[in-house]
């Protein structure tokens, strides 16, 4: 991998922990790649995440899920450490339905990060990171910070 | 009299179900481990989930007398205020407009107390109604 993560943090073995059990592991979560201060990780296309019946397409709900992980994992990359963060807000732009069939993957970045709050952003596509299904903006609070 | 809406497979994988409430259908998550994010707390995007299928489910039932029309989301904005606990979680929506072509949706979640919420979100959805805008 790029990264240059100046500590002991693993985010594989990170990845393989928290998609070890709950809603991670029910979604299917699984990791892709990860930088200095970036994530990505993968969903499979199920039947059962399936928001339209009619057209077959994902439900956006697996793909917030995703987005939330991806981003929240590149703040735990960037500060090199698995610390407590809460989600402060949310914002995804679903810019076009996910191809039924295919695999989302979500790319998560930290791109600032003060000692109370992480600001991050993200993308998710389904094969081609050019023709982005869906782009993200959010804000957590660490939650060890005094 | 107020009804429920046909829930997709994604809302039955989350274990959503709706019953029909005073002012629209109400949404109710009974917790699982499917649904946990770190131990004993609902996960964010199960809650973000909860959230759409609320504000989608909701202009649905307003639309449901109206054949072929469909809707689909062009973004969320989620706004967490608590941690959800082990515990069933409700959602209701209020529907702020319902256009020609655009609805803008407000759902709220909420666990044993209605004035207590643990998140909220604003919605964006395209209304496509076949025989207003003559699209398939």
């Amino acid at each position: 991998m790029a990264g240059n993560t100046p500590s002991t943090f693993d985010p594989v073995a990170a990845t393989r922990m928290v998609t070890s059990l709950g809603h991670n592991a029910a979604i299917g979560a699984r990791y892709v790649a990860h930088g200095a201060d970036w994530m990505e990780l993968a969903i499979d296309y199920r039947e059962d995440l399936v928001g339209d019946t009619t057209t077959g397409v994902l439900a956006s709900g697996p793909i917030i899920t995703l987005m939330d992980m991806a981003t929240s994992m590149a703040i735990w990359v960037r500060r090199g450490a698995l610390a407590p963060q809460a989600t402060l807000d949310l914002r995804v732009d679903y810019l076009r339905a996910a191809t039924p069939g295919r695999s989302v993957v979500g790319r998560g970045e930290c791109y600032r990060l003060t000692r109370r709050v992480a600001f991050v952003r993200g993308m998710a596509h389904d094969g081609d990171p050019d023709d982005p299904i869906a782009h993200v903006a959010g804000t957590f609070m660490m939650t060890d910070a005094a | 009299m107020a009804g429920v809406p046909k829930l997709p497979p994604y809302a039955r994988f989350l274990g959503i179900s709706a019953e029909a409430g005073e002012d629209g259908p109400l949404f109710r998550l009974p917790f699982a481990v499917s649904v946990m994010g770190r131990p004993h707390f609902l996960h964010g995007g199960a809650i973000a989930g909860l959230l759409e299928i609320a504000a989608l489910g909701t202009v649905l039932e307003r639309l449901r007398d109206e054949p072929g029309v469909s809707i689909k989301p062009i973004n969320v904005t989620v706004d967490y205020m608590r941690g959800g606990r082990e515990r069933e979680t409700f959602a209701a929506a209020t529907i702020l407009r319902l256009g020609t072509r655009i609805a803008n949706v407000e759902a709220f979640a909420w666990q044993e107390d209605r004035d207590k919420l643990i998140a909220s979100a604003r919605m964006t959805l395209m209304v496509r109604r076949p025989k207003a805008t003559g699209e398939g």
